[in-house]
């Protein structure tokens, strides 16, 4: 019979036989929920779910006053090795890209001419496009730069605050009022939403 | 520092979902575990977790977990 929230706090808060039975059966159930979450992925094996498994119930164990009963306690323990298991699998896909990369100078955004889009709308979008550079260059701080700039290329929040000795929430702030300066700085410069939303409907 | 096509059109697309004030990914953390058990039971989203969501369309992060998150907990959550 499943245990509800408050037998699984209740046994795994004291040391003893109930709560190594209750360590055992969580164990089995993150495994079993690992497993089902990353099957199609190969670059997770057994030992890395078993790993994940331990490691999401150590943190489980230290975080047991943080349950506040919002959900089952399951898909709460759930929720936390998940993001233990992404976290790692981020740091090891991510481990050879330094933050450097994404200042460097790339191939820049042009408009394309084709035969659905006028030379009026080709400049028009180029001027947006110049607009947007100089917005990103100017207004934005050194930090809020680069963050938005490694966000765009796909980094996760949590690597760059690796990186930057922040943090993933932090990190959220910081791309949040980069966002919130380009948008007024486009506004400002005459640009309205649709017209944003506009250029990005006629470009793909 | 020059920004590609390909990001122009992830931060235009940032851009339109853009907000003054929005949940961050402690928020969402936070109510993850409830947003997932009412998402796949099919019942309707009550009001007070309704801006995770928002976060969701915004944060990759958070969005990554939330799926893994969805196909983790599967049938254990629509058969209950």
């Amino acid at each position: 019979m499943e245990l509800s929230s408050r037998d699984w706090l209740a046994d795994l808060a004291t040391a003893g036989s109930k709560q190594d039975e209750a360590l055992a059966d969580l164990r089995h159930i993150l495994i079993m929920r690992l497993r089902r979450a990353f099957s199609g992925n190969k670059r997770v094996d057994e030992s890395f779910i078993e790993d994940v498994a331990q490691d999401g119930l150590l943190s489980i164990l230290g975080s047991l006053e943080k349950f506040e009963g919002r959900s089952l306690f399951t898909t709460w323990a759930t929720t936390i090795t998940i993001r233990i298991a992404l976290t790692q699998m981020r740091r090891r896909r991510w481990k050879d890209v330094s933050l450097d990369e994404f200042m460097a100078n790339q191939p820049a955004a042009s408009p394309h001419s084709s035969q659905s889009v006028g030379v009026e709308e080709t400049e028009l979008r180029k001027q947006l496009l110049q607009k947007m550079h100089e917005v990103i260059s100017e207004q934005l701080t050194e930090k809020q730069r680069v963050a938005l700039l490694a966000e765009l290329k796909g980094m996760p929040q949590e690597e760059i605050g690796r990186r930057t000795g922040s943090n993933r929430n932090a990190i959220y702030k910081l791309t949040h009022d980069a966002r919130k300066k380009v948008k007024k700085g486009m506004l400002d410069a005459g640009y309205s939403a649709e017209d944003l939303v506009l250029f990005k409907g006629t470009s793909k | 520092m020059i920004i590609t096509e390909e990001q122009v059109f992830a931060l235009l697309e940032l851009l339109a979902l853009t907000r003054d004030t929005e949940p961050n990914c402690d928020d969402c953390l936070q109510h993850m575990a409830e947003f997932a058990e009412t998402s796949l039971s099919g019942k309707s989203v009550p009001e007070a977790i309704a801006h995770i969501d928002e976060h969701l369309e915004r944060c990759q992060d958070c969005r990554e977990e939330f799926s893994a998150l969805k196909d983790a907990l599967g049938k254990d959550i629509m058969a209950s």
